[in-house]
């Protein structure tokens, strides 16, 4: 496939027979075209339309919101509607604290579980990567295993353990380590375990891939020049293991900040985040001007470390050529 | 290696697979339990089981999620193995910085937020909200997770083998048909696998590009988990690890042996 | 010049004013970019010719293999072959073949798929197809291997099954890029032989890349010794050791001593140097100089006497120390450091089993050369 890419604009075509040229550039295109099309489709042209209608107002009807996007008189038509919109959405999230609070208790509860997650990973990720090699093949498919497996389940899992009657309490109060069952499910401290939980393999799986590449004799190297153990991990195994850890942190903060099922399943209605307020002011409000306002901020919030996990991406790609 | 792998690196292993793995195991245990309150052990029982079958709803729902996941699969492996194709080899064309962002993007990008903007979508161009509006949705998400399978795939892909067969008088089109999608195909079916499990996975888009008698597995077990935990709900959640499981690892077997086999085989290449 | 041995003197039409060349490079440029991998270098291949480009890696020798293939188009010039320029056909439709340095093993088919695959492009009849691979099966010596795997071989029979399945459709010229590159030291040896009677006995035109200056010396017929895109000697392994046209290919090809100078005086036949801190040498004429101008004086070190005494007889005889002795079995290599300063490389082969009053470090020594042992070169 390699020359009868895009090069066919050379002096070398003259001498081809039509046919071949037709048929090499035409299928050549198509491989970009097509899935090209689909994702501007399917998912860029959506964000602009979740920009257009943060700007409408909301109504009772359907489409709950004016003026309704509305292709059939062109795009001339299209754009005319725009002359209709204003912020007024914006303006409203501002003043209800609410929304405010719930961006930044977002923010704080992604950041806090990456960094838990973060310290729950790289021990274990570090023992994989330190495992005999002919283990690490299984205990790697055993980080993906939960992966093949129903995120909600998973979630839904840890409603049993944590609820007041819960198996953890059960264990403990059998234990006598506690008096009263403990007040788990429906705080914070559920959401960070959710999160930590569901989010894990996606912190182990980089880190071990970078940890697995780097070659031991570095730390050997390291100790024989005088360097102790503790001291050599920070100078030498974790600098050489940042890509992993940016890539993994990455990978957990940003869908964490927009989550919607572990703090619905495990926050219960007392806690706050931002995917959850989404939600309830799609499905229960059914206020969808307000609700794509709240999605074009929370994208606002996040086109930086998305960004950045883009550029993390293709640094790798480089790296593996 | 060995005598590196120390307690220390043993035990952080361990705990970390029972973490992973403990809700999932109490979880299915309590699936058997013959008490209607989840947490209290009342002895062994598959009467829940026999009621899942006998749940039309839940049935129903089962039914559409694996038609959906098909599907979608089938096509976002498509899509996804043309924009894998596209990034590798196509290093210099107009609006590629876009590309690749629309394909990277969908990987970390909160599930409201993708859901929401193709539900508008789909309500902008008229599109009644139903099975074709879940499968479109699940295809413009999978589709980014089998390119970047594909994608890693094609990067350490030897082009020479291209080459070789181009030099020995195979077009371009006939060349990619007969050597580099057979030497790909491994990616490319995990490709599939991938977008069919998280197709089969997915609450939020469902919820959002769903419409009446499009309801999915995991949107039925959502509204019942939250009107509280059942047995019932635990045996179809152990149901489908099951299924999961048992297809991962037979994948895993198969391709162990392969390995196996491929390394007697170079062994005795060795010797003579 | 004088002319010099090459091994098989039947075969040269380089010098042969009517043959007509079989591939021609003719002004090519390649660019990538702003880097120029190719530059303006013009070359000239016979046929049935066994020819070796050599070159370190980066030099450009596999580009000028891979636009012979048609996998890159020049940038400027053009490519004959057989008379027909090569511009714009694609490597599928070129009547060459080529061996691949990691040998491009179609992984997922077996080795008579991977030799067939070719024929059935041509579409060749499925009898006729099954004939040729067992030809080239006998051939290669893989007959039982027929339906393995290629990770089910061996490096070596990996590599017979590449040049296999790259003469099986009888090519008119047959590219190998680093045909031995992968093998261990011993086996490569032995393959350069098979490959050299391969080639005779089908009468095919070889282009062989390598960085091995001795598995070209071995097999080819010419040398093209290319650097930074250009060719720098075209020539038999024979005139390309002895009587090197450059500094450089003096350099990349063996080891060799150089004496910098003013030519002092012209006479009839030969040359007196004198080097810059004064020492005279006198060599043969075998190129034009003028009087005063600077030039390098190149002599390989086996051409060099080493001696504990003055030799009686010698036109050019040096004196300084014994710096260094590396024996080595055949033979022994010295280094001796001349008075003026300067370090020469001189060796001697070991033909008795022991030598009489053998020179050690620091001893006086004298190293002696007739005039006609090296070449004066002028850039």
């Amino acid at each position: 496939m390699s020359n009868i890419a895009i090069t066919d604009a050379g002096p070398s075509t003259a001498a081809k027979p039509l046919l071949t040229r037709l048929g090499a550039g035409f299928v050549s295109r198509l491989v970009i075209i097509v899935p090209y099309l689909w994702l501007l489709f399917f998912f860029f042209i959506p964000f602009i339309i979740v920009f257009k209608i943060s700007l409408s107002q909301s109504a009772i009807a359907m489409p709950p919101y004016t003026p309704v996007l509305d292709f059939t008189d062109g795009i001339s038509g299209f754009f005319a509607g725009f002359r209709d919109l204003n912020f007024d959405n914006y303006v409203w999230l501002t003043q209800d604290a609410l929304y405010f609070k719930a961006y930044v208790t977002s923010v704080i509860i992604a950041a806090v579980s990456t960094i838990l997650t973060l310290l729950v990973g790289f021990p274990i990720a570090y023992g994989m990567a330190r495992a005999p090699a002919t283990i690490r093949p299984t205990l790697l498919m055993l980080v993906i295993l939960p992966f093949w497996t129903s995120f909600l389940i998973r979630v839904y899992a840890w409603i049993g353990i944590l609820k007041p009657e819960g198996l953890l309490n059960q264990l403990l109060l059998s234990l006598h380590v506690i008096n009263q069952p403990l007040i788990i499910l429906n705080t914070y401290t559920a959401i960070f375990i959710g999160i930590v939980y569901s989010y894990l393999p996606f912190m182990v799986l980089p880190l071990y891939s970078s940890l697995e590449k780097m070659d031991y004799s570095l730390i050997e190297a390291a100790k024989d020049l005088g360097c102790p153990p503790t001291s050599a991990f920070w100078k030498i195994t974790f600098p050489l293991s940042l890509p992993g850890v940016i890539a993994g942190c990455l990978l957990v903060f940003i869908p964490a900040v927009g989550e919607f099922v572990i703090p619905d399943l495990l926050g219960g209605s007392q806690t706050l985040m931002i995917g959850k307020t989404l939600w309830n002011e799609f499905f229960a409000n059914r206020d969808w001007p307000v609700s794509s306002a709240v999605a074009v901020i929370l994208l606002l919030l996040l086109i930086v470390p998305i960004m950045l996990f883009q550029q993390a991406q293709a640094r790798a790609q480089e790296q593996d050529k | 290696m060995n005598a590196t792998w120390s307690r220390f690196n043993v035990t952080s292993v361990v705990l970390g697979f029972a973490f992973l793995y403990l809700p999932i195991v109490l979880l299915i245990v309590f699936s058997f339990n013959e008490s209607k309150l989840v947490t209290v052990w009342g002895g062994f029982s598959t009467k829940w089981y026999v009621s899942l079958f006998h749940n039309q709803g839940l049935m129903d729902a089962t039914w559409v999620t694996a038609r959906v996941g098909v599907i979608s699969a089938t096509v976002a492996t498509v899509l996804g193995t043309l924009a894998a194709l596209t990034l590798t080899r196509y290093t210099r064309f107009r609006g590629r910085i876009l590309f690749s962002g629309m394909v990277f993007a969908p990987l970390v990008m909160p599930e409201v937020i993708t859901g929401l903007s193709l539900l508008l979508l789909f309500v902008a161009v008229g599109l009644d909200r139903g099975f074709v509006t879940v499968t479109l949705a699940h295809i413009t998400l999978t589709m980014c997770f089998v390119a970047v399978v594909v994608q890693s795939r094609l990067v350490s892909f030897d082009r020479s083998l291209e080459e070789a067969a181009m030099d020995l008088g195979a077009t371009p089109v006939k060349t990619f048909f007969q050597i580099t999608l057979p030497v790909i195909m491994p990616a490319i079916v995990s490709g599939w696998m991938l977008a069919f499990t998280l197709s089969l996975d997915d609450l939020v888009i469902a919820s959002f590009t769903s419409g009446p008698g499009a309801t999915t597995l995991p949107m039925k077990i959502y509204s019942q988990v939250r009107l509280g935990v059942t047995p019932e709900i635990n045996a179809a959640c152990t149901i489908l690890i099951a299924v999961v499981a048992v297809g991962v690892v037979i994948a895993s077997v198969a391709n162990k042996r392969r390995e196996v086999q491929r390394q007697l085989d170079e062994q005795a290449a060795q010797r003579g | 010049m004088k002319s010099l041995g090459s091994i098989r003197r039947d075969f040269a039409p380089w010098n042969d004013p009517n043959a007509k060349p079989y591939i021609q490079f003719e002004n090519v440029t390649k660019k990538f970019g702003d880097f120029t991998a190719v530059n303006n270098l013009s070359l000239t291949i016979f046929e049935r010719e066994f020819f070796a480009l050599l070159g370190a890696s980066g030099c450009g020798k596999s580009t000028l293999l891979r636009m012979l293939a048609g996998f890159e188009e020049p940038t400027a010039g053009r490519i004959l072959l057989d008379g027909q320029d090569l511009r714009g056909i694609p490597p599928y439709r070129r009547p060459v073949n080529m061996m691949f340095q990691s040998y491009a093993l179609f992984p997922h088919m077996s080795v008579e798929k991977n030799i067939a695959f070719g024929l059935k492009q041509e579409g060749m009849p499925a009898p006729d197809i099954e004939k040729r691979v067992a030809e080239m099966l006998k051939l290669v010596k893989l007959e039982q291997f027929a339906k393995r795997k290629p990770h089910q071989l061996s490096g070596g029979q990996r590599q017979r099954v590449a040049l296999a399945r790259s003469v099986a459709k009888r090519p008119k010229v047959l590219l190998l890029d680093e045909p031995l590159g992968a093998l261990d030291k011993k086996l490569r040896e032995e393959t350069q032989f098979e490959l050299m009677d391969l080639q005779q006995n089908l009468g095919l035109t070889f282009v062989v890349v390598t960085h091995d200056q001795e598995e070209a010396m071995t097999m080819a017929d010419r040398i093209a010794i290319i650097d930074k895109g250009e060719v720098m000697q075209v020539a038999t392994p024979a005139e390309v050791y002895e009587a090197p046209s450059s500094r450089f290919v003096a350099h990349f090809v063996g080891n060799v001593n150089m004496f910098e100078g003013k030519v002092a005086e012209r006479a009839a036949n030969t040359t007196r140097i004198t080097g810059a801190t004064g020492a005279q040498i006198v060599v043969e004429n075998n190129t034009d100089t003028a009087a005063g101008s600077n030039i390098v004086f190149a002599i390989r070190p086996e051409k060099i006497k080493v001696t504990s005494k003055k030799p009686a007889d010698a036109v050019n005889a040096l004196e300084g120390e014994v710096y260094d002795v590396a024996y080595l079995g055949d033979m022994t290599v010295y280094h001796i450091r001349l008075d003026d300063g300067q370090i020469i490389r001189a060796s001697a082969l070991n033909a008795a089993r022991v030598t009489e009053d053998p020179l050690t470090w620091n001893d006086r020594a004298w190293v002696s050369f007739r005039p006609d042992a090296g070449v004066v070169l002028t850039r």
